[in-house]
């Protein structure tokens, strides 16, 4: 099967007051119908910047400095403004985190959904608050026709980001881009919102970008995970193989140290050191190099993603 | 020094903390004050009663809104409780209003780290200030001696000297959180209180944390109460762990008997939905739908009715009892079997 989204070898650099920002650097990735691939890493990996700048949403600071990104045959990396504003919300659409800021305040959540239905479906505005009711109900909010009156603050947060993805999913995207979409909400919510995301995605076919920190939600809701590192895609493989036998050392020290349901504190271990600064213009090859105790002199010579297994890519001149 | 200044006899005794039927209420406006009606009240904490034993971690757990956040401020008498006791050592605290607890000589023994020191240290504060604010004001320190103990909590708590000039913004997440933690225990507290301590960090500083906070309960011999929506996390750092829902405790016991065989049908939900590495579990433990409206709960039915998955007609006439379970567990549910 075709692939919704092909990413390869897409950089993006940030203009700051204090030099270039390497924030991505060579990311590739696919993603099929149907299927969830999860962006996880730490902040500063580069999870949200892939997503801004894969939509067009960067700031005026950030480019994309080379690469190619095709959505469903539209090359992204070098379409309009005018192309990139009629494929997001329509074929590609977008969730954000905390969604009582992402939402308009002073809109009802029903005219939030017409919106992007008289938009992007061409639907009057009777038949958009018809759908914006549909669209409800479809994400499990109970008594749609009257909550679709209600204003984002007499939701609850949960409430509110079944409706940041009644809006993503109302025109049936090819692709959705989930932004930590559940950071904030108790557990319990998490699993609601996690679920109906998985339902929609099931019945409509639609692919999805889930990006998080959480390795277990990763792990639990995704197909397939790639694991980033200071603007790199360190090691990409299916949720199963990547668990069992990661391979990339930032993989290997970011599961032992995560938290889980079993074990003590004293089994965890913490990376050591930090991100490097990208805006050094004598960034090593390999970004985790300088936190890696697999290091070799090797290393040094320039990054190259390889595939050591079927559907296993990583970045590693030393594997574990 | 390092370790607890030399405690009072007042507060000698096996349990440093014994709250007792403990509530918070809160009126919605003052609508119907003259019509003689009583206004509408939120039950915020309600007939909560837990201990916390010298040198032990208590967990709170629950989501938001089931008054985690309402019991931390009535335990370090940020405010004042509608009913109910609050022992701290042999003192009977919850009778002294908030306002005149703040200058009374035992404020010093509740601190308290706020979640995300980025937000909640005054960013004008440089680190050496926002230590030193709290032995300045609970402890009339200054000089040399302010200097001292501010250097002291620091090295405590592994934060390299020279970054005690530097402001707030100009440290890294998990150096903020040490500043955090060092400004709670420069006064030297018997009891911390830890309201998400590592909510905003990242897994690899996140380890470092709880190491930190496991090392000064050890050679500080302080007591902590540990807020946290991380089960995994609460799993890790707590000897008991207290399950509120909707104002009231469903659930006490050893946190990790709690966690790996919850007696409570509130709890299993909860931890079934904590994400897992094995994959998702079974759907019939999803709690679906929200909480009941705090607002005036009717006090004859269990708050978890309706959202249980497994309430019956009794459930809405009878609220069910805390009950006592072997291994020190308490459950409060018509059908919990230990």
């Amino acid at each position: 099967m075709t692939n919704v989204l092909d990413v390869r070898d897409f950089s993006v650099e940030f203009r700051t007051r204090s030099g270039i920002v390497k924030a991505l650097d060579r990311v590739a990735f696919t993603v099929a119908p149907g299927e969830t691939l999860a962006l996880v890493g730490e902040s500063g990996s580069g999870k949200s910047v892939t997503a801004y700048a894969l939509l067009g949403l960067l700031d005026d600071a950030g480019r994309i400095t080379g690469g190619s990104a095709m959505l469903e045959g539209v090359e992204l990396t070098t379409a309009s403004p005018a192309t990139l504003s009629a494929i997001r919300g329509k074929r590609a659409a977008m969730i954000f985190q905390n969604p009582r800021a992402a939402l308009n305040p002073i809109r009802s959540v029903g005219q939030q959904i017409g919106d992007v239905l008289r938009r992007h479906a061409g639907l009057s505005a009777r038949a958009a608050a018809a759908g914006a009711v549909e669209m409800l109900r479809a994400v499990g909010i109970p008594d749609p026709a009257r909550r679709a009156a209600a204003y984002p603050f007499e939701l609850s947060g949960g409430m509110c980001q079944r409706v940041m993805i009644a809006i993503a999913v109302a025109t049936r995207p090819a692709l959705l881009i989930a932004d930590e979409p559940t950071t904030g909400l108790d557990v319990t919510t998490q699993a609601v919102v996690m679920d109906i995301m998985g339902r929609l995605a099931a019945e409509t076919g639609m692919a999805t970008i889930l990006i998080t920190h959480d390795l277990a939600l990763a792990a639990e809701r995704a197909g397939r995970i790639a694991v980033m590192h200071a603007g790199h895609i360190v090691e990409d493989a299916a949720t199963a193989t990547l668990l069992a036998n990661p391979r990339h050392p930032y993989t290997r020290r970011l599961l032992a140290a995560t938290p889980t349901a079993a074990g003590d504190l004293g089994d965890l271990r913490s990376i050591p050191g930090s991100l490097p600064d990208l805006r050094r213009a004598d960034l090593a090859p390999c970004r985790f190099a300088a936190r890696c105790d697999r290091r070799l002199p090797a290393c040094d010579q320039p990054l190259v993603w390889r595939d050591i297994a079927p559907h296993h890519r990583i970045a590693c001149g030393n594997p574990a | 020094m390092i370790g607890n200044d030399p405690v009072p006899p007042a507060l000698q005794g096996p349990m440093l903390l014994d709250v007792a039927e403990l509530s918070k209420r809160f009126p919605l406006g003052k609508k119907g004050f003259f019509s003689g009606r009583t206004p509408s009240m939120v039950h915020a904490v309600d007939d909560v009663s837990l201990t916390l034993a010298r040198g032990e971690t208590l967990g709170l757990v629950g989501e938001s809104g089931c008054g985690k956040s309402t019991l931390v401020r009535l335990l370090t008498r940020l405010t004042d409780p509608t009913t109910g006791s609050i022992r701290f050592g042999t003192r009977e605290l919850s009778a002294i209003p908030a306002r005149d607890f703040a200058r009374d000589p035992d404020r010093a023994r509740i601190q308290t780290v706020f979640q995300d020191a980025g937000e909640s240290i005054n960013p004008r504060f440089t680190a050496a200030d926002a230590i030193a604010d709290p032995l300045r004001q609970m402890k009339g320190m200054t000089g040399v001696a302010l200097r001292q103990k501010v250097e002291e909590a620091a090295r405590l708590c592994g934060l390299p000297l020279e970054l005690l000039n530097r402001f707030p913004h100009q440290l890294s997440g998990g150096q903020r959180a040490r500043v955090g933690i060092a400004r709670a225990i420069g006064p030297r507290p018997d009891l911390l209180v830890l309201d998400e301590p590592t909510a905003a960090l990242d897994v690899s500083v996140q380890v470092t944390i709880l190491q930190l906070l496991v090392s000064l309960r050890e050679s500080l011999g302080i007591s902590y109460v540990f807020v946290s929506h991380d089960l995994n996390v609460v799993r890790l750092l707590c000897d008991r762990v207290v399950v509120m829902y909707l104002g009231r405790v469903v659930e006490v016991g050893p946190a990790r008997a709690v966690f790996d065989n919850p007696l409570h049908p509130y709890t299993r939900g909860l931890v079934a939905a904590v994400p897992r590495f094995d994959g998702l579990r079974d759907d019939a433990l999803r709690l679906v739908g929200d909480p009941k409206s705090p607002i005036d709960p009717d006090p004859n039915a269990c708050r978890f009715h309706g959202r249980c998955p497994v309430g019956v007609a009794r459930c809405g006439t009878e609220m069910p009892a805390l009950r006592k379970f072997a291994g020190g567990r308490e459950a409060a549910c018509h059908f919990a079997e230990g």
